[in-house]
């Protein structure tokens, strides 16, 4: 699309690093070879998306105008980038930074790239990586080189690969921390890079590093390698190491990572890393990309077998000098401050006090500072980037660091810098005070820019973060600390199950209409590295989820006990009174002319609007089916209640029975004669629903039809608290499932 | 050196007073009827981002916003493909656009009225620097170009033009004129 498109590449001849420019130069002829037809489209797709470049929402060429469905005409017409993935449609392309440092020269290359290839943002993820979207796919070349000659590579951002490396954004500097690991998550990232014992994995694989066990920061338990600093005494000396773990993740069921090993000495770290992604790419799941990731593997053979399959293929692998090379300059490596430690007193305005209080904390060296840039949805404009490599270089050693709360650390500011720091992020719009506080709301992409998203995450974020400044000033700590993450769809990029409060998306119908509604997710620990996963409780229309914050904030203000934190507030009231609390919330509107539910926040179309034609007008009717998926749904619900109270046997049958009764009311749908046999249920749902692909999500595939039967193989053994709360995860995936399905039928043939 | 990817922005009367809340279904009753040549895809809502580029309507071939960049509210023209013509045709290709998209706003009702082009400021970018870079030479290679080209749309009424200074942003002009023009005005005079 640019017309320098041709020119980048002898500009930067010599500045860019050899192997990415080589890199680069092999996926501009992919892209050539793809445009002539010589490429077929699917193993272009897996080498664009090994490039970091990905698919939009709307790139199969088809958008809902809110009136119809519109075809998208192209100027190149039919020609793919991928399955049903126009050539021209625009993309997203993602930027890894590892372990989220950045330097100054780096911030204004992304500024130029967000400029003059996107929409003028750049967009810090949760996974410290940076996104453009709307960007053309034969501008990427470009971006990439730009990028490249500014040391960052887009290489192995997406597909079935490791993904960023991520790190607390505090190494090196946090107070708790055993040691600095960020060394350590630049060595592995480097290692792993384009690793061949890393190009054939069914799945990605995300790495990340905690310099401690009690902080939030590296959330080593939703990964699929999470890595945190240890220390031990061998023979009086101290040594450092890792606690190693495998198979975390969130997803639509959140597995927590199992321990590996408890103490991985540098020397190992590299070679473990090796051996586990040589077990994940000979025994991972290929063909069923649902049950792909290393935690399906770990859950299927056990851990003690896994750990054994790792141990053996370490042995058997060939000594590399890359193991050991990096460890004398990564325990030597040491960031340094600008300017000299301060301590003076910290006079300023109410404005500057508050921002102190929210965006600012102590480092383990007297004197200095951890400053964070809170980044509205994490979006950060072109020209604030400039100002903040400005801000980077006149303050710091542009010691710069992302966040998986999606914003931007400066660290080792001088405390004496404070004030004239915060004047020159206020002039740049980037003093907002509300780092880590209920306003400082995580969100995926959602339906504004994901292939994959249901509800408006970011919509329904903005709405949250605009009402709540508004209530600000009258909460007290104990609930401006709390943590809001929103995802668009149950994959959680958003991480709700993480949050205090967490919201995924899913789609309902109401009197007769597909509505767009958020999953409430509560009690979720964000602290001791994503300690423990939230549990679902109800689904609520788009529109009514900000009083669904309202309540729950309220009832928790005044309902908590001295230092009761969020979780234990929602565990003590239990599911039951959460549902009294909420339950009005997720019937339909008592007004029937009120439209306001069948439209998403921040977007005036109508809701799937092929759902309001002619005839379909049946708010007063409800069918079978609507009173079967309730039931599920119920069954779902009793199954967590029976789960809370210890009762894992019978929530895992609970859950197995919504899964069944659920799919035995699609089945009614077609065979009103089916029987409440099991066998004769599941089999008449695989015909049915399953063979013919009916049951598929556009995305996930017929991955929820096989949490039925895998239930369903499963029999009669015995449920540990483990795979009841799997179950329990896998039941409510179904029932929405069995929900979307049940919409895009239409209207149902027997009522 | 040729001129590409050229963005203009009309800067508005009373920028305080403009809500870009109702700019979303406007962007998308756009997208419904394809009011312009270019392919109109999605509308992206930046309003929570001080500063930033407020509501953008995505096209393939170009960009249409209402953008607060530097705290300077305007309608935005983004020319994302190549013009295929003379340095003037991409100059008045882009600054047409921008005047017909603001002239719709300026229409439209569910604005009432609010949105108003303040006939006296326009900004004009080039978003390539590769192309365009910020530096003199840049300056000197296009100014006969600009010159030309603001003669003509100001039909020789006075105006003042001054560059960008700071070398990271991209290479762009701001005029002001000692007038007031309706956009109406500028379209006719761009056509004559």
């Amino acid at each position: 699309m640019k017309a320098s498109n041709s020119l980048w590449q002898k500009e930067l001849a010599g500045k860019m690093p050899e192997a990415l420019a080589r890199e680069i130069d092999i996926f501009e002829t992919e892209i050539a070879l793809r445009k002539q037809g010589k490429l077929e489209e699917r193993l272009f797709a897996e080498t664009r998306l090994r490039r970091g470049v990905y698919g939009q929402r709307y790139d199969n060429g088809q958008r809902h105008d809110g009136k119809k469905v519109q075809e998208m005409a192209y100027p190149s017409g039919e020609l793919t980038k991928g399955p049903n993935t126009m050539w021209d449609a625009p993309g997203m392309q993602r930027i890894k930074i590892p372990a989220g440092g950045l330097n100054a020269d780096q911030l204004e290359t992304l500024a130029e790239l967000a400029e003059e290839y996107s929409d003028g943002i750049a967009h810090v993820t949760t996974r410290q990586d940076f996104q453009l979207h709307y960007v053309h796919i034969e501008d990427t070349p470009s971006v990439m080189r730009r990028l490249a000659a500014a040391k960052i590579t887009t290489r192995e951002a997406c597909g079935n690969s490791v993904r960023n490396v991520t790190a607390c954004p505090y190494a090196g500097v946090c107070p708790d921390e055993v040691f600095d690991v960020t060394p350590f998550a630049r060595a592995l990232s480097k290692f792993l890079l384009g690793h061949p014992d890393c190009q054939n994995f069914g799945r990605k694989f995300k790495p990340s590093f905690s310099g401690c066990s009690q902080h939030a920061c590296g959330l080593a338990s939703m990964h699929d390698l999470g890595l945190i600093a240890v220390q031990r005494s061998e023979n009086g000396e101290p040594k450092i190491g890792f606690e190693m773990y495998v198979g975390g993740g969130l997803g639509a069921v959140p597995y927590q990572a199992k321990l590996f090993d408890p103490f991985v000495p540098p020397e190992e770290l590299l070679p473990l890393a090796q051996a586990i992604a040589r077990v994940f790419a000979k025994l991972g799941e290929k063909k069923n990309r649902s049950r792909a990731r290393i935690k399906f593997l770990i859950q299927d053979l056990g851990i003690e077998k896994f750990r054994d399959l790792v141990w053996e293929e370490r042995k058997n692998l060939p000594p590399d000098p890359r193991w050991t090379e990096y460890i004398e300059s990564a325990k030597a490596f040491n960031e340094s401050p600008l300017k000299p430690a301060r301590k003076g007193p910290l006079l300023g305005s109410a404005d500057f006090q508050r921002w102190l209080e929210t965006n600012t904390r102590p480092q383990k060296q007297e004197g200095y500072c951890v400053v964070t840039i809170a980044l509205p949805l994490g979006d950060i404009t072109a020209n604030q980037l400039r100002a903040l490599a400005d801000t980077a270089r006149r303050f710091t050693n542009e010691t710069i660091r992302t966040t998986v709360e999606q914003n931007i650390v400066l660290r080792w500011i001088s405390q004496d810098d404070l004030a004239e720091l915060w004047r020159a992020l206020q002039a740049a719009g980037l003093a907002d005070p509300s780092a880590e506080t209920i306003l400082d709301i995580v969100t995926c992409p959602g339906t504004d820019t994901c292939k994959l998203g249901i509800s408006s995450s970011r919509g329904l974020a903005a709405e949250l973060r605009k009402r709540l400044a508004e209530r600000n000033f009258q909460f007290d700590e104990a609930v401006q600390n709390l943590h809001i993450k929103i995802s668009g769809c149950f994959n959680s990029c958003g991480q709700h199950h993480v949050a205090d409060l967490g919201f995924y998306g899913v789609s309902r119908k109401m009197a007769g209409y597909a509505v767009p509604h958020f999953q409430v997710v509560l009690g979720g620990e964000w602290t001791h590295n994503a300690g423990s996963y939230g549990m679902p409780v109800m689904a609520v229309a788009s529109k009514h989820i900000p009083e669904v914050v309202t309540r729950l904030v309220d009832r928790y203000a005044a309902g908590r006990k001295n230092g009761e934190a969020f979780k234990d507030f929602i565990k003590r009231i239990g599911k039951a009174e959460l549902k009294n609390l909420l339950e009005d919330l997720a019937r339909p509107p008592a007004d029937p002319t009120d439209r306001s539910i069948f439209t998403d926040w921040g977007d005036p179309r109508e809701y799937s609007l092929e759902d309001l034609g002619v005839g379909e007008c049946a708010g007063e009717v409800v069918s079978a089916i609507d009173f079967d998926l309730a039931g599920a749904e119920r069954e779902v619900f009793e199954a967590q209640v029976a789960w809370e109270s210890g009762e894992a046997e019978r929530a895992g049958k609970l859950a197995y029975q919504a899964m069944l009764r659920a799919a035995r009311g699609l089945v009614k749908l077609e065979y009103p004669n089916i029987s409440e046999d099991t066998d004769q249920i599941v089999g008449e749902f695989r015909t049915r629903f399953y063979d013919t692909q009916r049951f598929f999500d556009p995305f996930a595939g017929g991955k929820f039809a096989q949490y039925l039967f895998a239930a369903q193989q499963r029999g009669q053994q015995p449920h540990t608290a483990d795979s009841a709360r799997y179950l329990i995860d896998e039941a409510h995936l179904f029932v929405e499932a069995a929900h979307s399905c049940y919409q895009r039928m239409g209207k149902p043939v027997n009522v | 050196m040729h001129l590409e990817h050229v963005n203009v922005k009309l800067l508005v009367k009373s920028p305080e007073e403009v809500d870009l809340e109702p700019l979303i279904p406007v962007f998308h009753s756009w997208i419904q009827a394809q009011v312009f040549e270019e392919l109109l895809l999605d509308v992206a809502d930046y309003r929570h981002v001080p500063a930033g580029p407020g509501v953008v309507l995505i096209g393939h071939q170009a960009n249409y916003s209402v953008d607060n960049s530097d705290e300077h509210l305007g309608v935005r023209y983004n020319r994302k493909a190549v013009v295929n013509g003379s340095n003037q045709d991409a100059l008045r290709q882009a600054m047409r656009a921008s005047l017909i998209a603001c002239q719709r706003l300026e229409s439209e009702p569910r604005l009432e009225g609010k949105l108003r082009f303040n006939g006296q400021e326009i900004e004009c970018f080039v978003n390539d620097r590769l192309l365009a870079p910020n530096r003199d030479a840049t300056r000197e290679t296009f100014q006969s170009d600009l010159d030309t080209f603001f003669e003509k749309l100001f039909r020789g009424n006075e105006y003042s033009l001054s560059y960008a200074s700071e070398p990271r942003k991209l290479f762009g002009v701001s005029l002001k004129t000692s007038r007031v023009f309706a956009t109406a005005d500028l379209l006719a005079n761009l056509d004559a």
